[in-house]
């Protein structure tokens, strides 16, 4: 084969460095900082590593038993109906734990977002203090905010639902506000020009536009919930995750493949309906979500 | 056609009214599951309220910023272990988003090599992504005993199934063109994704998995309440025990390290998104 080539001229090359000067620097010392930055971040990891335990021989014994802990998995048994009903009966609480949760969170929501919008509350320090309670609300995990309402309600599922709400309420207020920032200013102007008060316009001039993003952003969270639902019963907090917990410590792993199967079927069924109730409120456009 | 636009309007609010019933009914349905009660909520929420109270004063009566030394008493052993905290959810991101990058790319639909593969991989990343990572933790924690190795591998599945999934739906949207002529100069497969396909969604890749880091700080924190290492672990003696300034101490250094860390990884993420949309 003949290699065709055009006759690259010594003294051309020699212009175009004087006059290009910086393509001609080699890769390795354009994206110095990026290098080091990799550099960096991987001392880091190995150096996380070595200090959590991965250089240890208990990392292979664990492997091995984790094998062993899967094989005891199967078949999947919940050992009697009885069991069967009573695991079933939770994964429904946990389900029920999830979209209350969620409901009260926006209900609470929309008011404090509405202070937390810049332009529906000119007040600097309520919008302030707004932002940052829900940023506080949203910092604590949902499981201490379980243990803090169980104190108050008592064991069981209640705590749940008021957890998921307390922590929820800080994200919803985050995004709720964040979507009435982003929404079209013209509607408002329309109702202020017509002499409408600021009660009329954030009914007919904000909400009529945002309120299918945050239907849609409720729905979302309802499916995420029902995840992060799975584990408030480790605290005590109602649902099956308490039966999971148990499950997992006295070592009957049938029962727990059982379970694990039960919340995949649950969580891909509320999947499928809130994709299609979003995609019915707002089209395929795509809804940013934190 | 005044008659058309009331006719108009009673079905839209028929429509309505018909929505807000069926709400109105999971309402209940759930408020009878959860065994919702008003009346005690009501009755003791001044339970919350003096919960809340509580956790800042001291045993002296005072509250707690008169006496910081009293109330941060374990400053060394908590920082110690919030270091922890991060470097758990550090090295589960890390070693989560390699794993779902390796991954994602026989997950999508425009690139996967076989649809078997692909459906396997989808599968997989959403067992992963269902389960908390306390739950993984849970079950680690039996295989590997207590410490923070079971809290490294359960975030790091947890965050190799979410990153995963938001991993493929990108790369499911780049540019086919650059991976044709990869394809079409000869390369295999590793190589068609290496250059194809890894330099358009890289930075993507970085900027979801930063956001996960700082997911993973929070999520990370609790994971004590397992025995899978970290600040969770006090937390939950704290709480257990009712040590209640421990209980505020301890959640304010949490909340103000994610606080820094959203902080960090937003600026983060803006330059690389600038960047992007410069080049």
């Amino acid at each position: 084969m003949t290699e065709i080539r055009e006759p690259v001229d010594a003294t051309a090359v020699a212009a175009m460095r004087q006059r290009y000067p910086e393509v001609f620097v080699p890769g390795w010392r354009r994206n110095r900082a990026l290098i080091a930055a990799y550099i960096g971040l991987g001392a880091l990891l190995i150096y996380g590593l070595a200090t959590l335990g991965f250089a240890n021989p208990r990392l292979f014994d664990g492997i091995g038993k984790l094998g062993s802990l899967f094989a005891m998995m199967l078949p999947p048994d919940p050992g009697s109906v009885h069991r069967a009903v009573i695991y079933l009966k939770a994964l429904g609480e946990t389900l029920a734990i999830a979209f209350l949760g969620t409901m009260l969170a926006a209900v609470l929501g929309l008011p404090v977002a509405l202070l937390a919008a810049r332009n529906v509350t000119a007040n600097r320090i309520v919008h302030f203090l707004s932002r940052r309670s829900l940023d506080t609300l949203r910092g604590v995990d949902v499981l201490v905010w379980a243990l803090i309402w169980i104190n108050v309600v008592g064991l069981g599922p209640f705590a749940g639902v008021l957890a998921l709400m307390t922590s929820d309420l800080g994200t919803f207020g985050k995004l709720f506000s964040e979507a009435i920032e982003a929404s079209d200013k013209r509607p408002v102007e329309g109702v202020v020009s017509t002499g409408g008060g600021s009660l009329h316009r954030i009914r007919f001039g904000i909400l009529p536009g945002v309120l299918p993003v945050m239907a849609s952003q409720v729905l979302y969270y309802i499916e995420s919930n029902t995840r992060s639902a799975t584990i408030i019963g480790i605290v005590g907090a109602g649902g099956i995750g308490l039966h999971l917990a148990e499950q997992i410590r006295v070592l009957e792993f049938q029962h727990v493949a059982f379970i694990v199967i039960l919340i995949l079927v649950a969580v891909a069924a509320i999947d499928w309906i809130s994709t299609r109730l979003r995609l019915a409120l707002i089209g395929s456009r795509r809804v940013e979500m934190a | 056609m005044e008659r058309g636009y009331r006719d108009a309007v009673r079905a839209k609010r028929a429509r309505a009214a018909l929505v807000a019933a069926c709400i109105g009914v999971c309402i209940l349905v759930s408020a009878v599951s959860a065994e919702v009660d008003v009346v005690k909520l009501f009755a003791n929420i001044d339970k919350f309220t003096s919960y809340l109270g509580r956790i800042f004063v001291l045993e002296n009566g005072r509250p707690v910023w008169t006496d910081p030394v009293e109330w941060y008493w374990g400053l060394g052993r908590w920082l110690s272990l919030l270091l922890e905290t991060v470097l758990i959810a550090y090295v589960g991101t890390a070693l989560g988003a390699i794993g779902g990058t390796l991954l994602a790319f026989l997950a999508a639909a425009n690139l996967s090599p076989q649809p078997v593969v692909r459906a396997v991989t989808r599968r997989y990343f959403e067992l992963c992504r269902t389960f908390p990572e306390l739950v993984f933790a849970l079950i680690f924690v039996i295989a590997f005993g207590l410490g923070p190795l079971p809290g490294v591998l359960a975030v790091a599945i947890h965050t190799m199934g979410a990153l995963g999934k938001l991993f493929f739906e990108v790369t499911e949207n780049i540019d086919m063109k650059p991976v044709e002529g990869v394809a079409a100069s000869g390369a295999g497969w590793p190589v068609m994704v290496r250059f194809g396909a890894l330099p358009q969604v890289l930075s993507n890749f970085v900027s979801y998995a930063l956001l996960r880091f700082e997911i993973n700080v929070r999520g990370a924190s609790i994971l004590g309440f397992v025995g899978a290492g970290g600040i969770g672990q006090d937390l939950i003696e704290a709480i257990r025990k009712f040590y209640y300034t421990d209980v505020s101490a301890i959640l304010l250094l949490i909340i103000a390290t994610v606080a820094i860390i959203d902080f960090v990884t937003e600026w983060i993420r803006h330059r690389l998104i600038g960047e992007q949309g410069a080049a």
